[in-house]
């Protein structure tokens, strides 16, 4: 039937078992992008005409940024999925992304920083980027900390999964408040180079965006194997897997 | 297969008037605890000008903010006790195990909330507005928008009650997922007073808290009664 | 004097259930009718599950595995003709100790939506449960075991037909035991249902008794073995 790949998905074993091929593929691919596009950007890419050298920290940040992002609404669409369908799979998928997105959102407000210190004289500004970006990792936050604080897995699974589908509906909510506010605010001595990219900055740019979504594809996969581990340790396929292993 | 036929049951008002009179009755009778996130309000606001400066032009400047960011926070510290005691004493199970759709029952129990704490400080919000040096034109509006503002307030700041009631230490971790979801009520609230001090339209501002109120009150009381589903299930 | 509703089919059938608590397994394969006019007895010692099943039977949990119909029909499918018959009293009174027992009644009628002659049978129910008198005290002015009598008095005021009562006898004198078992007996013989866990020996002529220990999990399952 057509719900049956559906269902084969929500089993812990069949994902694990399936996954266990792609795994040295996806990290192998997505290094060789992200290493590749560093060393161009750093050594070949031509400078930028306004901000200098500094601009070079964009190809870590654009990146971080975007897929911090991304991995909020995995982190939700998995959670719904774990409410409506009750599958486990979904719920341990939630669980992992959480602090995956936490580290990216934290990166992206580190790079912004770096980047932000050359070009506005400054580490920290209210600007409303990266003001969204702030309150994106107190979603992410919140999410650990209430996933943290059950001692019962299942009800942690179901809090968790409230809350980032509530996070969610409020997340395009907050983004366009704080543009809105920022557009009130704006200091004038603050502009941002929102002119347009060379497409030789810009394909490199891209080529570090895929790289970064298959190396969070393989952070995400390779924690949710571990906590498939964790969870169905009482297992015969589990005990099996890891004598395998040893 | 009759869930329309019961929509319409003149129960559903009924089930809603005997959680809004219990609640209300409970809350009458604990009227000092009632006075706590008055106090709190006011103590905050004294701190501002010992902590930052006397000056009127300084405190009319900080006004519309820290007016708002506090009346959210004494709005959070009242949140942890809003099912704790339901909880506690069985009757939030009975009330999830009613007929009626728990929406009803939540939104009973959320505009009581919202009764007997954020009307209390939006009507004393003005009083503080003075202490804080608020320029004239700031008074109705700072009024407007806690009445409208505090409304969201209550229900976003269920879903965190709800979520956190049944773990035993559950304030801090309340404020700290609530808070990050009352943003865009903060913007809109303070920016709307502040429109209004120098000389601009605040309609936007409100009409902006309206819509997020509506939608609050459509979708929230279903993440409560989830969350309370969650937290009665152990 | 009998409508409609009142002749209406009560079934609630178990099919194959089994519970779990802390991925923990307490019975399985449990599988139980439940008809208009039966009172089911759940026994077991302690922590064999039957707060567990009771709480799966009013729908606040799931079990683990089966499912339990209502009149044919899985619960979740027909949760509101189920509820509406369904009066539950759980292991916390769910009493609120600011209001007095006449107005923990009244918000309990109000649930139900059912307020015809309310402050009547509000007296009459404390009457039973020998509070009257008591009606306008706080309930924190009560004894343990007039508390739970204020959640007995539930008893004699709704108008479910199907009670789910997890040990209703505890903190109950010998008199007053009697008492509920005479209400029970008169609420089966109306055609209601009473599932209740008590370790008390109850004489009536409708009792069906199930022991927990009998659907013990075979120690195959218990190493969550698939």
């Amino acid at each position: 039937m057509a719900w049956q790949w559906f269902h084969r998905l929500g089993s812990p074993k069949w994902f694990y078992e399936k996954t266990t091929a792609w795994m040295p593929w996806l990290l192998s691919i997505s290094l060789l992008i992200i290493i590749s596009v560093s060393i161009w950007a750093l050594g070949f890419a031509p400078m930028d005409a306004k901000q200098g050298n500094s601009y070079r920290i964009m190809y870590l940040h654009v990146p971080t940024s975007i897929v911090a992002m991304a991995a909020y609404y995995v982190m939700a669409i998995a959670g719904g999925i774990g409410i409506i369908w009750k599958m486990k799979l979904s719920n341990m998928v939630m669980k992992v992304a959480a602090p995956i997105g936490a580290v990216l959102t934290a990166l992206a407000l580190f790079t912004g920083a770096v980047w932000g210190k050359p070009t506005w004289g400054t580490y920290w500004v209210w600007d409303a980027r990266i003001t969204s970006v702030l309150i994106l990792l107190f979603l992410y936050l919140g999410v650990i900390a209430l996933q943290e604080a059950f001692s019962d897995q299942e009800m942690a699974d179901k809090a968790s999964a409230i809350l980032s589908l509530v996070g969610t509906v409020n997340i395009p909510i907050i983004y366009k408040s704080v543009d809105w506010w920022f557009t009130l605010h704006q200091p004038a001595s603050i502009k941002m180079t929102s002119s347009s990219i060379a497409s030789e900055m810009l394909y490199p740019l891209l080529a570090m965006i895929i790289g970064f979504y298959l190396f969070f594809t393989w952070a995400l996969l390779s924690a949710t194997r571990s906590e498939i581990l964790q969870r169905e340790i009482k297992t015969k396929w589990v005990k099996q897997a890891l004598l395998q292993k040893a | 297969m009759s869930s329309s036929l019961h929509s319409s049951n003149p129960t559903v008002g009924k089930a809603f008037w005997a959680t809004l009179k219990r609640d209300l009755k409970i809350a009458i009778r604990h009227r000092g605890e009632l006075a706590n996130p008055l106090i709190f309000f006011l103590l905050v606001i004294t701190m501002v000008p010992l902590g930052v400066s006397p000056s009127p032009k300084t405190l009319a400047m900080l006004a519309p903010g820290m007016l708002w960011v506090v009346a959210l926070l004494a709005t959070l510290l009242s949140l942890d006790a809003l099912f704790r005691s339901d909880f506690d004493d069985g009757t939030l199970e009975q009330l999830l195990l009613s007929p009626q759709s728990s929406y009803i029952n939540v939104m009973a129990k959320v505009f009581v909330h919202w009764l007997t704490t954020g009307v209390p400080l939006t009507l004393v919000a003005p009083l503080l507005g003075v202490m804080m040096s608020l320029p004239e034109a700031g008074y109705i509006p700072l009024l407007l928008s806690l009445l409208l503002g505090t409304g969201s307030l209550s229900l976003i700041g269920a879903i965190g009650a709800a979520l956190t009631v049944s773990l035993r230490k559950g304030g801090l971790l309340l404020s700290l997922i609530v808070m990050p979801l009352y943003v865009p009520v903060l913007i809109f609230g303070a920016s709307g007073v502040r429109a209004a001090i120098e000389g601009f339209a605040y309609n936007t501002q409100l009409a902006v808290l309206g819509s997020f109120l509506a939608l609050a009150i459509i979708a929230a009381p279903l993440a409560i009664a989830g969350a309370l589903k969650m937290s009665v299930n152990n | 004097m009998a409508n409609s509703k009142d002749q209406q089919a009560l079934a609630i059938s178990l099919d194959n259930i089994a519970c779990q608590r802390d991925e923990r397994q307490l019975f399985s394969g449990l599988s139980i009718e439940i008809n208009a006019g039966d009172v089911l007895q759940l026994l077991g010692p302690n922590g064999a599950g039957k707060t567990t099943l009771l709480r799966c039977l009013v729908s606040l949990s799931q079990p683990a595995v089966g499912e339990i119909r209502f009149n044919g029909q899985a619960l979740h499918q027909n949760l509101y003709a189920y509820r509406s018959q369904l009066l539950y009293l759980g292991h916390l009174a769910g009493i609120k100790s600011t209001l007095s027992p006449a107005e923990n009644l009244r918000w309990y009628a109000g649930l139900e939506g059912d307020d015809v002659n309310l402050e009547e049978r509000i007296e009459t129910a404390l009457k039973e449960v020998g509070l009257y008198g008591y009606e306008d005290q706080s309930c924190f002015n009560l004894s343990a075991g007039q508390q739970r009598r204020v959640a007995l008095a539930r008893l004699y005021l709704s108008k479910a037909r199907i009670w789910v009562l997890d040990e209703p006898l505890t903190a109950i004198d010998k008199a007053g035991i009697a008492k509920l078992e005479r209400r029970f007996a008169e609420h089966s013989a109306s055609g209601g249902i009473v599932i209740l866990s008590t370790h008390q020996d109850l004489k009536l002529d409708t009792l069906k008794q199930v022991d927990l220990q009998d659907y013990l999990p075979t120690p195959d399952m218990l190493m969550g073995g698939l």
